[in-house]
């Protein structure tokens, strides 16, 4: 059994974080998925955070995770706000057909 | 026992976000108290943050984690004074949309608020939030215009975007926190050692979400969108109170914590300016909509800020800081101008409408004249002083190639600036616009005329102030 250190939990937020960017730019379809895209990055930093801040023996990193999960809170409302009033203006939100503003 | 006057304008500002609040909640048919109330509020606070923190060197409050010095004041008054503009201009706009609701000035406000945590920033947690709150309000600003679908299509633009770029942003942040232990900028800068790579990872990680904030290339893309779609006084708004706050928290990351690794970010910021020197001048020359081009010219401008930030002296911090300061003057005059452009309660925003403006509108032409000259960076108005400036810095750190491409960037976009005017004064005219402009508009538009055409009459006041700002 090998023991579990600082850098799998580094690797693991590496992984979502990059899943989650990765979302973002090859999803075609639905906007929703963005949403849950930029979710996964953020709870990324915080695995980071977290883990930092328990290897460190310092508690600034889980104040700053706390900041980090109100703000995404805020942030997904407001998307999702964002996302109703572009629905009924266009009756869609699939991504390919956000193409008014362009030039 | 802290100082807890330094924050008073803060404080000041963030009640009365909350009781204009309970205003709009219990009053019927408020909005126009609550734009004017708004109005008293950032005059207020702006007279406050002059009171007392002007002449404060240097000052730290709560465990280091907020600053007052020069820049942050100086930058702090001119947000606020920014934004009154913007409100008390845009009212007439908002009238002619039916979108003049108690929500728009509060947005402001709040937004506002987030850049002055911004602006006195001294710690990631402190920076990070006071950016939160700004992007979170200016999400709702684009969108403000929410029957439209242009406007709610920029706002979800923005909202993607923006959101991505501080998920990026604080991905760095977790990176510089865990390899230094702190995320005081003091503290930071003291445990750097230079062989961690993955601190240089850090830096260009918030780099890339800064970038973002302002616009600069290759993280341009939102803005020509986004400006297009929102509503013209949201997009005067964007276009000049977001990058003071940027510029300002650019300079500070940069220069308090990471001073040390200067040869790691310095080639990042000469790549950064040149881009977009080079992209703003080039994209905006096939455009027609008036908007879509001022978004370029702002990547642009955006460059010319970012080379000062690149040459790593106290010189380049201040000039810089001249250069937003006038070219914030010089897009007020110009949006003054756009918003002067109404027939009929419609508003005309592309190139063409302009065709044969001096027939009919002498004044509102030679403004226009005069603003874009300066933007083009003619002699002797204030925008050619301000790339002086920069390029004096520059050249003192003996960085030609990016005096060189600055310069070269500077001819082209002096074309399709040229192309405006020829356009206002010797294409065919059209009908008449509206004269009925509101004071305050024709006010900001003399008085940002004023400022460009008098300037190199008075430099001294501003470099006197501005030579005060004392970062590294």
């Amino acid at each position: 059994m090998t023991e579990i250190g600082l850098g799998h939990y580094l690797t693991l937020g590496a992984i979502i974080f990059s899943i989650g960017v990765i979302g973002i730019f090859l999803n075609r379809k639905n906007i929703i998925v963005i949403l849950m895209s930029i979710e996964l990055i953020l709870l990324a930093v915080n695995i980071n955070l977290v883990s930092f801040s328990i290897f460190l023996g310092d508690l600034s990193g889980q104040v700053f995770t706390l900041f980090i999960l109100t703000v995404a809170a805020a942030e997904a409302a407001i998307g999702l706000a964002i996302i109703v009033v572009y629905y009924r203006n266009s009756g869609t939100i699939r991504v390919e057909e956000i193409n008014k503003l362009k030039g | 026992m802290i100082n807890l006057e330094l924050i008073f304008p803060e404080i000041f500002l963030s009640l009365s976000i909350m009781f204009l609040l309970i205003i709009g909640v219990f009053k019927k048919e408020s909005s126009r108290i609550i734009q004017n109330l708004s109005l008293i509020v950032l005059l207020v606070t702006a007279v406050i943050t002059f009171n007392e923190t002007i002449g404060i060197e240097k000052r730290y409050l709560f465990k280091e984690s907020v600053v007052i010095d020069y820049l942050s004041s100086f930058m702090k008054i001119m947000t606020l004074l920014a934004a009154f503009i913007v409100l008390v201009i845009s009212s007439n706009y908002l009238r002619t949309f039916k979108i003049f609701k108690i929500e728009y000035p509060i947005l402001i406000l709040s937004s506002v608020l987030g850049m002055m945590i911004m602006i006195g920033s001294n710690d990631l947690i402190v920076f990070y939030m006071g950016l939160e709150l700004q992007s979170l309000a200016l999400y709702v600003l684009a969108t403000f215009n929410r029957d439209q679908l242009k406007s709610s299509e920029a706002g979800l633009k923005y909202f993607v975007l923006s959101a991505l770029s501080s998920g990026l942003l604080l991905y760095g942040c977790s990176l510089i926190y865990g390899f230094t232990g702190s995320t005081n900028f003091n503290i930071i800068s003291n445990q750097l050692s230079s062989e961690d790579y993955v601190l240089t990872f850090g830096i260009v990680f918030v780099l890339v979400g800064l970038a973002f904030k302002i616009s600069a290339v290759p993280f341009h893309m939102w803005a020509p969108d986004v400006y297009e779609g929102s509503p013209t006084s949201v997009t005067l708004f964007f276009t000049i109170v977001p990058k003071i706050a940027a510029l300002t928290v650019f300079i500070r990351f940069l220069y308090v914590p990471f001073l040390n690794l200067i040869d790691q970010w310095q080639m990042i910021l000469v790549f950064l300016s040149i881009a977009s020197m080079l992209f703003g001048a080039i994209a905006a020359i096939g455009q027609t909509n008036l908007k879509r081009l001022v978004a370029y010219s702002s990547i642009g401008h955006v460059g010319y800020a970012l080379a000062g930030l690149a040459t790593g002296s106290n010189e380049g911090i201040q000039s810089s800081v001249i250069y937003i300061t006038i070219y914030i003057l010089m897009n007020l005059g110009l949006f003054s101008c756009l918003l002067m452009m109404k027939r009929n309660n419609e508003y005309y925003e592309e190139i063409e409408d302009l065709s044969g403006l001096s027939k009919n509108h002498p004044l509102i032409s030679i403004s226009f004249l005069i603003i874009l000259f300066s933007l083009a960076g003619i002699p002797p108005l204030a925008g050619f002083f301000a790339k002086f400036y920069i390029f004096k810095s520059v050249l003192e750190q003996s960085m030609y190639f990016l005096a060189i491409v600055g310069l070269l960037s500077t001819v082209i976009a002096a074309f399709y600036y040229l192309r405006i005017i020829k356009i206002i004064y010797f294409d065919k005219e059209k009908e008449k616009y509206d004269t009925d402009h509101s004071l305050w508009l024709k006010f900001s538009l003399t008085f940002s005329t004023l400022f460009i055409l008098a300037y190199f009459i008075f430099p001294s006041q501003l470099i006197e102030f501005v030579s005060r700002i004392n970062i590294i």
